[in-house]
């Protein structure tokens, strides 16, 4: 197992008190630097960065891309981005000079002759910075690029640096199977140790998500309840209102269950069942993760269909209006069998969840954009009210939103007012909008600063990428051996019935 | 008394929505929190995505010739508005207790969105209610809410009064004409509740780069050897560089004693086991806006750090032991003063086990 990268702010006595911990001087390195991503989120995530004072005190940026470019087209690339996409107004004078420390390095990814270039232009910022840079490059290229990137940098030695640390940030997919995933861990594992490697997850960089924590292991009244004993069931939704847009070439490789389920919804299945780390440092977190996602069997192909469902969204309304069906979207090939809904339900087989099922589901052009965890207790052993005139004695169901309202919801049952004893369910609200002063920054300001800092718990471990791949990759072997068409669902609905045919006698699915 | 709604103070906002309202003369601390509760409730009632927002109290004692002003300010600070504001408009002939409520909101919240209502009350008092200053306040400020006080000029006999209630109070040093006192009264203050000083935000940019400077595992040793400390400012601004040199002896563990006048600076030294540490405050008139002007650590092995304000950040200098020089920026864009104030609100709920010890090294270190 890895041990964790840190920086060095233990031990520095003026750290103390400081909300914003220092970061090694730093060069990061953006493959793929003119690609939607990098344009979108990374570019107005370094800008915000360093209007918050929060970049390292000596910075400079390199983007490589396939297209020649002059550095000055670059940085005009740059400031176009950030303008259009930062979350405030940049200040003129920050963003000039942030984009004074632009670089542009032209050449296709295997070429080896750019990682020289690159690695010229590295050397003269450190020349000219009189000190020894950090080194942090950004996988944000199409994943078929990740092993090629990573040992062209192991060629050309830029994969370890005297005097300063080097690390690699891989964005997500993390592979598109198993067998991927493995391969792509023996690739980069052969060029970077384990601790240099930072494989993003940018739910994980989400303030909800770190909520969860918070909420879970802050709060005494919850963790005696927090187990089979009294939860009956545990449901995950990730519902879009909204179709798949222009992301047809991704989507359609990728599927709702690549999309979201194998890295995402297992995340916030872990943050639910994990035990308590031991500390909140990147291996305690990752370790107890890794536990909860090997505690899930795996499926078994033959039993795929009675534990997990696939649909596509057909025409229906969505916002007031008539929309196309998946397989009417521009670039979608005929006849394609790729899910756009994917609902499963999983069981933590470990002392603490044994018997207590978790549904996942996820779809676009639901009846609305909802992320939330949802959590029902077990009914009360016996009612001593009368049920006559009350509005359904429901389970107490503790309702966690990710979005679009941060909160927590407590579904009780509580007396109507009147001469008669009649109930009916309430929520006791609680949302973080009302309760904080500060804005969450956005998940990759966090998630840059946190890799360039060398800390990983918010970051995927080798094990843990593999392990849910282990959960999804028996699924998609079974449905890929399943010939189409796929059932559909009215777009703008709940989803296809079929995801009904997993759950559990008693069970129905929450409203979206 | 009348209760209604008026035109929006945000017209821009798509969906704006009208303040609600409510003003009286002659009310009581009851009845002004039974509209408050009133107004929050029907606007709840109007549009159930509209919740009273519910992180701080602050309770704000002013003059009310300057409660404008001060309006003013307190509306630049944004998302870090407290979620109930109690304004004292003090004004010393004042005989009756008149107030007046507004609950807004940045707009309507549309179907599954979250609205924030913001109180702000305001309650204009004379002298005569200085002595039940507590038994106003205390009806008008959230159950269970962290309080924090502000009284941006002067008045301490009030904020006396109203730390009964509070567990934060708001100071901006550099706003007492001597800051030798200025010192004095935080000193006092932070054993009855947590302090928020201004003074003390406005160099967060500074001790956070002083502090990255020395973060590598090489120059953590070079804090061992630091020789000299100079800080220049702005002639207002002494306090601040007491605060700043301050940090760095309670952080590092030096014996600071009073330093000496002379020549517009203040000079002294500090002991550091056997090291004698050099320091320099110096006054930098040519500054206009207050705070620190510069800073500048020497080690005894020959480094040198100089940091100075700058455009676009603070510009760095520093000076290694075979004399090589560099220079570069350091990027972050100025907060501004509301941006400071707003800083301030936030920092009530948050707790920097810091600045007390920097605060009792500049009191030691005061001639």
């Amino acid at each position: 197992m890895a041990a964790v990268a840190t920086t060095a702010v233990e031990g520095n006595p003026l750290t103390a008190g400081l909300e914003r911990l220092p970061v090694a001087p730093t060069t990061l390195v953006i493959f793929g630097a003119t690609g939607d991503l990098a344009r979108r989120k990374l570019l107005p995530a370094l800008y915000n960065l360093a209007h918050d004072g929060a970049l390292p005190e000596r910075f400079h940026l390199v983007g490589m891309a396939r297209r020649e470019k002059e550095h000055e087209d670059y940085r005009e690339d740059c400031e176009r981005a950030i303008r259009q996409f930062s979350r405030r107004t940049p200040d003129e004078d920050v963003l000039k000079r942030l984009l004074q420390h632009v670089k542009y390095v032209a050449g296709t990814f295997d070429d080896e002759q750019a990682y020289a270039k690159l690695e010229q232009v590295l050397d003269r910022f450190e020349e000219r910075d009189g000190d020894v840079l950090s080194r942090a490059f950004y996988l944000s290229t199409a994943p078929s690029f990740f092993p090629v990137i990573v040992e062209a940098l192991g060629r050309q030695g830029l994969d370890r640096h005297e005097g300063a640390d080097v690390r690699v940030v891989i964005e997500k997919p993390f592979g598109t199977s198993l067998q991927e995933a493995r391969e792509l861990n023996k690739s980069v594992l052969g060029v970077f140790e384990e601790q240099q490697v930072f494989r993003i997850d940018h739910y994980l960089g989400k303030e909800t998500v770190q909520n969860m924590m918070a909420f879970r292991f802050a709060n005494g009244m919850f963790e005696p309840l927090w187990n089979r004993n009294y939860i009956d069931q545990v449901q995950i939704t990730a519902a879009e209102d909204i179709g798949i847009g222009t992301r047809a070439g991704y989507y359609d490789d990728a599927g709702a269950l690549r999309d979201l389920i194998q890295n995402h919804m297992l995340q916030l299945l872990c943050h639910v069942a994990m035990e308590p780390p031991v500390s909140f440092t990147a291996d305690e977190v990752r370790n107890e993760k890794v536990k909860v996602l090997k505690s899930i069997a795996e499926p078994i192909e033959a039993e795929v269909e009675q534990m997990a469902v696939r649909a596509q969204y057909g025409r229906g309304h969505a916002g007031g209006e008539d929309v196309e069906g998946y397989l009417e979207e521009p670039g979608i090939p005929e006849g394609s069998n790729t899910e756009t809904y994917a609902a499963l339900r999983l069981e933590v087989d470990n002392w603490r969840w044994a018997g207590v099922p978790f549904y996942l589901r996820t779809g676009k052009r639901l009846a609305r954009k909802v992320t939330e965890i949802a959590v029902t207790l077990k009914p009360v052993p016996h009612l001593a009210f009368s049920q006559d005139g009350s509005l359904g004695v429901l389970p107490n169901q503790l309702i966690l939103t990710l979005q679009p309202n941060e909160g927590v919801s407590l579904r009780l049952g509580a007396k109507i007012p009147g001469s008669r004893m009649v109930i009916r369910p309430v929520h006791m609200e609680f949302l973080y909008g009302t309760a904080f002063l500060s804005q969450s920054p956005e998940a990759y300001e966090r998630l840059i600063t946190d890799a360039m800092r060398g800390d990983a718990t918010l970051f995927t471990r080798d094990d843990e990428v593999e392990a849910q791949w282990c959960i999804c990759d028996p699924i998609l072997r079974a449905w890929e051996s399943t010939p189409g068409p796929l059932p559909q669902y009215e777009s703008g609905s709940q989803g296809p019935s079929q995801a009904n045919e997993i759950l559990l006698p008693e069970h129905a699915w929450r409203a979206i | 008394m009348r209760s209604e709604p008026v035109s929006s103070s945000s017209p821009s906002s798509p969906r704006a929505l009208p303040d609600a309202v409510w003003s009286a003369e002659h009310t009581t601390p009851d009845a002004i929190e039974a509209a408050l509760r009133g107004l929050v409730n029907r606007r709840h009632g109007e549009n159930g995505g509209l919740a009273p927002a519910r992180a701080l109290n602050m309770v704000t004692f002013v003059e009310s010739s300057y409660s404008g002003e001060i309006a003013n300010r307190l509306a630049a600070v944004g998302r870090y508005h407290a979620s109930r504001l109690v304004v004292l408009s003090y004004d010393p002939g004042r005989t009756s207790l008149d107030a007046h409520a507004v609950v807004s909101s940045d707009g309507e919240p549309g179907d599954g969105e979250l609205g924030l209502l913001r109180e702000t009350v305001t309650v204009e008092i004379g002298e005569r209610h200085l002595d039940d200053l507590v038994t106003i306040v205390d009806p008008l400020v959230v159950t269970d809410l962290a309080t924090l006080v502000w009284s941006p000029h002067g008045h301490p006999e009030a904020v006396d009064a109203l730390l009964e209630l509070a567990q934060a109070v708001l100071v901006d040093s550099l706003d007492d004409p001597s800051w030798r006192e200025a010192i004095s009264r935080a000193c006092e203050l932070r054993g009855r509740a947590y302090v928020v000083d201004l003074a003390w935000l406005r160099s967060t940019p500074w001790r956070e780069r002083v502090a990255a400077a020395f973060d590598s595992p090489s120059m953590r040793a070079e804090l061992e050897s630091i020789d000299t400390v100079s800080v220049r400012h702005h002639p207002d601004s002494t306090v601040a560089a007491m605060l700043l040199v301050g940090w760095l002896a309670s952080r590092l563990g030096w014996q600071v004693s009073p330093l000496t006048a002379a020549g517009g600076a203040l000079t002294g030294t500090a002991s550091a086991g056997e090291r004698v540490v050099t320091i320099r405050l110096e006054r930098a008139p040519e500054q206009e806006v207050r705070g620190l002007e510069g800073v500048a650590i020497a080690t005894a092995t020959g480094r040198r750090l100089g940091l100075r304000r700058g455009t676009g950040g603070l510009r760095a200098r520093s000076r290694d032991a075979n004399g090589s020089e560099h220079e570069w920026t350091i990027l972050g864009a100025s907060r501004g003063e509301s941006g400071i104030l707003g800083e301030g609100i936030r920092q009530s709920l948050l707790r920097d086990p810091t600045y007390g010890p920097a605060l009792d090294a500049a009191e030691t270190m005061t001639p």
